[in-house]
């Protein structure tokens, strides 16, 4: 366990190094940051301007909704998608060889093989959001609501992970398919409103066809105190599944990886 | 000169038939933005009954129309544009005795026939599904084709004057971030635009975002007095006027100050 923390630093090194090389590109993740922030606040106020709640959640607990949508774009686009991606690259030029050959848990390693680290931007932007909405709404944050929150976040990332990582394994199979993540990126914005406002059949494909739903959706409620036990047991089924499923899938893909000479 | 274009477009539909994967998935945005826009505003309607005259099924008439005119207009010429500068391919396509202009027509309008098999099967599910009130009439139709037409032009000719700055810096992908997020604003993408704040619509009165997108919407679905349809017509002349201007002296000045990098 700590060896891996330990390695999990060193490529978090590794990441600012890179960056440090090209400082402009600060300045673009926060130009970038700040539009994508802009418009989602711009489009939360023009649609209060007109109502009080939306699908039975107020303003400040959609603005908690797009505190949590934040932080998992930065998750995601700070360590699970470029990781991802590199795996797919690696499979399909042979590369995985030099990872393969190292000591440490390959899943491990792949899933944290390239950190980008100016995506803190937006976790900062997601915790402002936040914490904005958890003190406009004014009710105390009690520590079971905070527990349930992390857990909630913890599962939440686990889904989304775990759904990149399968979509990363079916290259092992079909070569060509780096265009896969843009469909979710695509599809996630849809994560920006509480999921019960969409209609029964799209809130099925976000919640299981592409996971979206629960991933942001359900960590909101755990932050503005809505979250039921139904929702907490859901919420972990999924998660373990995912995890358990996107393990298979992967390991299932690496005994048909046949290295560099392929 | 159709001739030129006929030839164009045939090279531009065998191209990227090839690609038939990566051009629908490039499309899923344009699909779920307008959709997930419709729905937040159908559950406002519902809960409210009309918000600014607009009820639910009028919602998703707007959106349902909005979907095909942006996917209609859309260009990725400043993505593109921003490549071929950098690469320094531009300077293959400056050797062609025709300006460059035409042929990126050709390829928008060769991607835009063939997303027809995505966009038409996308339009009547979302139909079937919400249930529109389409006010469509036959004179609203035949102006609001012409208004699409025009809207067409305008933003191709503005997005091509836009990718132009692309000669003086190399990050002109950033600068029209910018770009896009002013015309998320003031096109009627998150709203009609009447519904947006009073201040902001006065606004959009002078950029040419509302005259390419909420114009030919609302034409189409009968939603314009006659006043506002001479005012958006005017508008849309005045625009492509000023860009094609622009155009012209911006690619002259470009064009000079370019130098073929790594080539």
């Amino acid at each position: 366990m700590l060896h891996a923390l330990r390695v999990a630093w060193t490529f978090f090194k590794i990441g600012l190094l890179n960056e440090f090389a090209y400082r402009a590109n600060l300045y673009l993740q926060l130009l970038q940051s700040g539009v994508a922030v802009g418009a989602a606040l711009g489009g939360l106020l023009v649609v209060f301007g007109h109502t009080e709640s939306l699908g039975g959640w107020g303003h400040d607990e959609i603005l908690a909704v797009l505190g949590v949508y934040l932080l998992m774009s930065a998750a995601m686009g700070g360590v699970i998608e470029p990781s991802m991606a590199r795996l797919m690259e690696d499979v399909r030029e042979g590369t995985l060889d030099y990872t393969l050959t190292k000591p440490v848990e390959v899943q491990f390693l792949i899933s944290i093989s390239d950190i980008r680290v100016w995506k803190l931007v937006d976790v900062a932007l997601g915790v402002i959001v936040l914490a904005v909405a958890l003190i406009r709404r004014g009710d105390a944050v009690t520590v079971a609501d905070s527990a349930g929150f992390a857990l909630m976040l913890l599962a939440g990332g686990a889904i989304i992970y775990s759904f990149f990582l399968a979509m990363a394994a079916a290259s092992f199979w079909f070569l060509h398919i780096e265009n896969i993540f843009a469909i979710f990126s695509d599809v996630y914005q849809a994560a920006r409103w509480p999921i019960g406002i969409y209609p029964q059949w799209l809130r099925f494909i976000l919640t299981f066809i592409v996971p979206v739903a629960i991933a942001v959706t359900v960590p909101a409620e755990a932050a503005v105190g809505r979250l039921t036990g139904e929702r907490v047991v859901l919420a972990l089924a999924v998660a373990l599944f995912t995890l358990v499923a996107s393990r298979l899938l992967w390991r299932l893909g690496l005994k048909r990886y046949s290295g560099a000479s392929a | 000169m159709l001739a030129i274009y006929w030839v164009y477009l045939k090279i531009t539909v065998a191209l990227q038939f090839q690609y038939r994967v990566a051009m629908a998935v490039w499309m899923i945005n344009r699909i779920v933005e307008p959709t997930v826009f419709l729905v937040v505003w159908v559950t406002v309607a519902a809960a409210r009954g009309t918000v600014g005259g607009y009820g639910a099924a009028d919602f998703a008439a707007y959106f349902i129309v909005l979907m095909v005119v942006n996917q209609l207009t859309f260009t990725w010429i400043i993505y593109e544009f921003e490549y071929r500068v950098r690469s320094g391919e531009l300077a293959a396509v400056l050797l062609m005795p025709i300006h460059p202009f035409h042929s990126d027509v050709a390829d928008n309008i060769g991607y835009k026939i063939l997303t027809l098999i995505i966009i038409v099967p996308v339009v009547i599910l979302l139909t079937v599904l919400f249930d529109p009130a389409f006010g469509f009439r036959a004179a609203s139709l035949a102006l609001g084709t012409v208004a699409l037409a025009a809207a067409y032009w305008m933003r191709m000719v503005l997005d091509w004057t836009f990718a132009l700055s692309a000669f003086w810096t190399t990050r002109s992908t950033a600068l029209a971030q910018i770009y896009f997020l002013v015309m998320l604003f003031f096109s009627g993408r998150l709203a009609p635009l009447e519904l947006m704040p009073p201040w902001l619509e006065r606004l959009s009165w002078y950029l040419p975002f509302r005259w390419t997108i909420w114009f030919p919407v609302e034409l189409l679905l009968n939603r314009l007095d006659r006043a506002m349809i001479v005012t958006g017509f005017q508008m849309q002349v005045l625009w492509l006027v000023v860009g094609l201007v622009l155009l012209q002296v911006g690619w002259k000045l470009g064009v000079r100050k370019f130098t073929a990098v790594g080539n």
